[in-house]
């Protein structure tokens, strides 16, 4: 098997230091390590990373191949820096049985560039009612440990206990998008003072807190882990903080954009800024990045939620809702979190691959930068300052919110198992 | 001015101004034995209307024929929400075709912002209505009604509506027209209540330039002006009030109420109107309601607007000459 030397990186942002790979193993970090038989890599002081993982990617496969396939997905994951992306279920056919997951879990397989977890649906086609095989689905080929429902929020509370209660049979979890259906019907945008000026419907914050307050007491009545989908208000915050001081087995992630940016975007009436949940006000920015950094909040995770340039290109209450994020959610990390000082790179390991990685079970990810670990890595040029262009995205679709906007740093290398799927920002 | 007209809040007070005294002029020439002006000869205007409203498109129409504008009526019916690329396939149509303005009107919010900004046509937008944002020339007709009933035809020339306390009643949340008056009337200097159910209010409300209160019978004695605004039947049914009889019983206007208001003050509404819901047949009749004057001086305002917006600087009536047809 080849080798590789990546001579100079700051492992995790640390001293600079040579990593060689030998097949799909790290075979050796340390100083002065010999280059023999090894294609060199000079990282120059460049930040050394283990693989991302994203446990909420939208690939769209099965069913809108128009917005994104496993393949172009999983390429954009590695982009991105990803080696491990779990794939919602809210596809068509919905990814509800066995024979779905297994689809989309090989056809991750196949593709080479990441390696694709399927996400199960918790109930049968996200409609609420009637709970999926979740046995089925963990047993199947897939091996599926997350569930959810995202997109729609299991919002029958008989129906939510249940699944966090059956899951525990296989050491599932339901992965909630906290959303109260009632209180955001029509729902546009952010209720609050910029909705109240563009007459655009209102998604009040406690349509969220209160489902993330109802599932956390669940979870604690029936003793059940629950991971809360993309946590965007302070107040979400809170009661997540006040979950865990009570022990409550809770884990929450935060995306990108909701780290980054505010509701007063919507002012331009830009579908590219509708997503559910949708953009709030700066203060629950702030309290977002503040719980991150203290640990309240678990992950970042994308919700890359691709959509074709005809669902984003019309008025705002015709658009459809979310965003691409593979491949800026690094850079935004930067900006937000350790350009700021509230993280630096070793915590930004743990938020976007250990702790995803534990989350979700992954085998294989999330592991450290040692000897004898699997070789998932990726290397970020943390200097670099550049404009985002969506023309050079690999994801099939380029609704980013981030157009023409100067974020730092770039994934230059990606590495799955050894073998390189980035070089030098080009997928190989 | 702008080069498009897409809300009230794009207004500064000097281009309201001007608005109002050019509606005052176009208003004179609509007591000519001719009413038509050559002014926008050879341009040629759409109105282009995804949502029913034929009170307004008549009005705009109306506007644009007696300025000479060439007419054309596109009526969109069943909307673009469900489809939103029509409305964009429509504007290349008409930008293909060369227009030079374009009224529309829409159900979904910000899609006038979007027509303007996106760079899908090169044409100037005037918003006829938005979903539950913006429909300035209504605030700016009012806007002209008041000040030609509070200050005079001839003594407001020139002047805005500083001082007049001017009261909004009724659906504040679904209101386009609320929204647009109060930013119209804040930059006109006017001091501006709303009064409705809090269940009307949106959140957020506590930010606008106007005061809020839940109380009509309080408000009425310090109002100059009392605008209703109409109430959908449906909104009973989510919860928005119990019944229509307790809505019109705290936030109707009858002739007990109406007497509690100034001797000069008047009763506005921007129609069609729900008779003895939020106004009762006695003060929609009476002569301190102004609803049909409002509709008179819609057109007026259409055509300054018009004009402002597409007639470039040449003065709009002193120079004009009645045209030849006869
Ligand atoms: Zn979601």
């Amino acid at each position: 098997m080849s080798k590789t030397l990546i001579r100079g990186a700051k492992v995790l942002g640390g001293e600079p230091q040579d990593v060689l790979i030998d097949g799909a193993v790290v075979e050796a970090v340390g100083r002065n390590l010999s280059a023999e038989g090894a294609e060199v890599v000079e990282a120059d002081g460049k930040v050394l990373l283990p693989g991302l993982v994203d446990l909420h990617t939208h690939l769209r496969e099965p069913g809108r191949e128009d917005s994104e396939t496993v393949l172009t997905g999983t390429r954009a994951a590695a982009s991105g820096g990803y080696t491990n992306v779990f794939a919602m279920a809210n596809t068509f056919p919905v990814a509800d049985t066995a024979g779905v997951v297994e689809q989309v879990w090989r056809l991750g397989q196949e593709s080479g560039y990441c390696d694709v977890q399927p996400i199960g649906a918790v109930t049968v086609g996200l409609e609420g009612a009637k709970l999926a095989e979740l046995g089925a689905m963990h047993e199947s080929a897939a091996g599926v440990t997350v569930f959810s429902d995202d997109g729609k929020c299991v919002h029958d509370a008989v129906i939510m206990r249940r699944a966090l209660e059956y899951v525990k049979a296989f050491g599932g979890v339901v992965a909630q998008h906290a959303q109260e259906p009632r209180l955001t019907e029509g729902a546009q945008m952010n209720e609050g003072v910029v909705s109240a000026e563009l007459g655009l419907g209102g998604w009040p914050a406690v349509a969220e807190e209160s489902i993330v307050a109802r599932d956390v007491l669940l979870a604690e009545h029936v003793g059940s882990r629950v991971h809360i989908c993309h946590l965007s208000t302070a107040g979400s915050v809170e009661i997540v903080r006040w979950a865990k001081s009570r022990g409550i087995d809770v884990t929450a992630e935060v995306t990108p954009h909701h780290l980054l940016l505010t509701d007063e975007l919507v002012r331009s009436y830009d579908p590219v800024f509708k997503v559910n949940p949708p953009l709030r006000t700066e203060r629950d920015v702030m309290a977002l990045r503040e719980a991150l950094a203290d640990g309240t909040i678990d992950i970042v995770a994308t919700d890359h939620a691709p959509h074709p340039h005809e669902d984003k290109d019309c008025e705002w209450a015709a658009a459809a809702m979310g965003m691409v994020g593979l491949e800026t959610a690094l850079s935004v990390v930067q900006a937000t979190m350790v350009d700021t000082g509230l993280l630096d790179w070793a915590g930004v390991a743990d938020r976007m691959s250990f702790k995803p990685a534990q989350i979700g079970q992954a085998t294989g990810h999330g592991r450290p930068v040692s000897a004898g670990e699997p070789a998932n890595l990726t290397l970020v040029d943390a200097a670099y300052r550049g404009q985002v262009d969506p023309a050079g995205f690999a994801s099939r679709s380029r609704n980013t919110p981030y157009e023409g906007r100067e974020l730092p740093g770039r994934v230059t290398h990606t590495w799955l198992r050894g073998k390189a799927t980035l070089v030098d920002g080009k997928l190989t | 001015m702008q080069r498009h007209l897409i809300s009230a809040a794009d207004l500064t007070r000097d281009d309201a101004v001007l608005i109002l005294d050019t509606a005052e002029e176009m208003a004179r020439v609509a007591d000519r034995p001719i009413k038509k002006l050559p002014t926008l000869r050879g341009r040629t205007v759409v109105n282009l209307f995804f949502e029913d409203s034929t009170r307004t498109r008549i009005s705009f129409e109306a506007a644009e024929k007696r300025l000479s504008a060439d007419v054309i009526n596109f009526t969109a019916k069943g909307s673009s929400v469900s489809k939103g690329e029509s409305l964009k396939d429509t504007a290349q149509t008409l930008e293909a075709m060369g227009v030079d303005a374009v009224v529309i009107r829409h159900s979904a919010s910000g899609a006038p912002y979007r027509l303007a900004t996106s760079g899908w046509i090169d044409a100037a937008v005037v918003n006829a209505g938005d979903g539950t944002h913006q429909h300035p020339t209504q605030a700016l007709l009012d806007a002209f009604t008041m000040r030609r009933r509070l200050v005079g035809r001839d003594a407001g020339l020139g002047k805005d509506l500083d001082g007049r306390r001017i009261t909004l009643v009724g659906d504040i949340l679904h209101s386009r027209v609320a929204r647009s008056n109060v930013d119209l009337l804040h930059t006109l200097g006017a001091e501006v209540t709303l009064v409705a159910p809090p269940t009307l209010l949106p959140v957020g409300v506590e930010t606008w330039p106007c005061e809020v209160s839940y109380d009509l019978d309080s408000t009425l004695p310090k109002s100059d002006a009392v605008m209703l605004l109409r109430v959908q039947r449906e909104r009973m049914n989510a919860a928005f009030f119990p019944t229509e009889r307790e809505y019109s019983r705290r936030y109707g206007l009858d002739g007990d109420r109406m007497a509690k208001m100034p001797d000069h003050a008047i009763v506005m509404h921007p129609g069609p109107m729900v008779r003895g819901m939020e106004i009762t047949a006695e003060v929609a009749d009476s002569d301190r309601c102004t609803v049909v004057e409002q509709v008179t001086n819609g057109v007026s305002i259409r055509m300054a607007v018009l004009y402002l917006l597409l007639g470039g600087n040449e003065p709009a009536v002193s120079h004009a000459r009645p045209t030849e047809e006869k």
